[in-house]
């Protein structure tokens, strides 16, 4: 199964090992990290925001233009913040790492 | 809504989105009166707010529904109970009384009840605020997130921030009478009807407003609640400075719990946990149904809290009745009061 590791605000590692199909933001909600993702995937906020490691924000998707308008309601932006939900694991994101971000 | 402020009723709901619209049907058909707090000034809470066009259609029997219509359609159906509303104020504090419970809202308005339903989706809505230290300090009088009186800023030097309606709106708005009009967006694109950005940007080019892309905000300097300038950043971390007696900050909606965090309820990840059978809380007397309840295998979904809304009237009854009997009824059987 293709692994995901998230790294927490206070630098903490978790490593998962996460379902093709699934987002990331499932597999960090199955992990109950602290993550409001508030909308549960509706593309309606931005509570899933996550900083992808630079190494593997290519392997993340396409950002659709959706995502991209409520980036710009997101804050400390980075050139490789994503939604979370918007990652679907693939045999291709095996090894992926995202930072979370503070739950406001 | 009612003009008075202290009110006496069985049940307080908290939010007035779908599930806490039908929670008003549920208690009534138990006889139990109800009253509603929400935060928005409109009843119908994310249907309302962030969907009213969008089609629904996992609602039973409603093949397709749009938000706005399920929150009509609710209406409709609690009117015989004669619901009670106080929009346009969050619920700030909860106390303990010798039967029930106080809430108090923003406003000043008191519901006492016996029991509380707490429906509140995910938080009241408010401002989407910039996570800036000590922007606090600076709120009303230098940094705003809802602008009303376009005058108070005549010759002043003003930061928008944002890529939305409210951000361009206002730039037209205050080209013409701010000293210095900035727009810092993070890209070129702009939420916004396609005519007022082709103004905002004809402004621009005439050199009224400064369009200041890509960047986002940094941090603020000023005193006391005066704000002396806005210090932003690219994305890759090039700065500049931004010298400001106002900003404008238009980052949208987003949901707090906010005051219902720190009553003691089993709050984890934003959501309260509750025992799925009554959806009650670990506090007594007091339930939360919908988005805002959680359970394992909860699904955020509408009809789920419409189930969960029956179970917690049911487990209200006896905190609002101790000495009654319950009497389960289908509402074939009952009727509902005629109007």
């Amino acid at each position: 199964m293709p692994k995901v590791t998230f790294i927490k605000v206070d630098g903490e590692k978790v490593e998962a090992d996460a379902k093709v199909g699934n987002t990331v933001m499932e597999v960090a909600k199955e992990l109950d990290l602290p993550m409001l993702a508030a909308c549960g995937g509706a593309l309606a906020c931005a509570t899933c925001h996550v900083v992808v490691d630079e190494d593997w924000y290519d392997k993340t998707g396409e950002v659709c233009e959706d995502e991209e308008d409520l980036l710009d309601t997101a804050h400390d932006l980075t050139p490789t913040s994503r939604l979370c939900c918007q990652i679907k694991v693939t045999e291709d994101t095996d090894g992926l790492v995202v930072k979370l971000t503070p739950m406001s | 809504m009612t003009k008075q402020s202290q009110h006496i009723t069985d049940v307080a709901i908290i939010g007035a989105g779908p599930v806490g619209l039908f929670s008003v049907f549920q208690c009534g058909m138990l006889k139990m009166s109800t009253q509603v707090i929400d935060a928005l000034p409109a009843t119908g809470g994310q249907c309302t707010a962030l969907y009213p066009e969008k089609p629904i259609f996992d609602i039973p029997a409603a093949p397709k529904v749009s938000g706005a219509e399920l929150i009509e359609r609710l209406e409709e159906q609690i009117k015989p109970f004669n619901p009670v509303f106080h929009l346009n104020q969050q619920v700030v504090s909860l106390e303990r009384q010798e039967e029930g419970w106080q809430l108090t809202t923003s406003k000043g308005t008191t519901v006492s009840a016996k029991a509380i339903i707490i429906a509140a989706g995910a938080g009241a809505f408010g401002p989407n605020k910039p996570p800036l230290a000590n922007i606090e300090q600076y709120e009303n009088k230098s940094v705003h997130y809802l602008v009303q009186n376009r005058e108070q800023f005549r010759d002043q030097r003003i930061v928008i921030a944002g890529g939305g309606d409210s951000a361009v709106d206002w730039a037209l708005a205050l080209a013409d009478i701010a000293a210095e009009t900035y727009v810092v967006h993070r890209r070129d694109r702009f939420r916004a009807l396609p005519e007022s950005v082709a103004q905002m940007r004809a402004l621009a080019d005439q050199g009224k407003i400064e369009l200041v892309i890509p960047y986002q905000l940094a941090s603020l300097e000023g005193e006391g609640d005066q704000l002396s300038a806005v210090n932003i950043k690219t994305l890759e971390g090039e700065e500049r400075r931004l010298e400001a007696d106002h900003m404008l900050s238009f980052f949208g909606l987003v949901n707090k719990l906010g005051p219902i965090n720190d009553w003691g309820l089993d709050v984890h990840n934003g959501v309260i946990n509750v025992e799925p059978t009554t959806c009650a809380t670990n506090i007594e007397g007091i339930f939360a149904v919908g988005d805002i309840a959680s359970y394992p295998h909860k699904l955020k979904l509408i009809l789920s809290g419409f189930a969960e809304v029956a179970q917690a009237a049911h487990a209200a009854f006896k905190f609002v009745n101790p000495d009654e009997a319950l009497h389960f009824e289908h509402s074939t059987s009952s009727g509902v009061p005629s109007l």
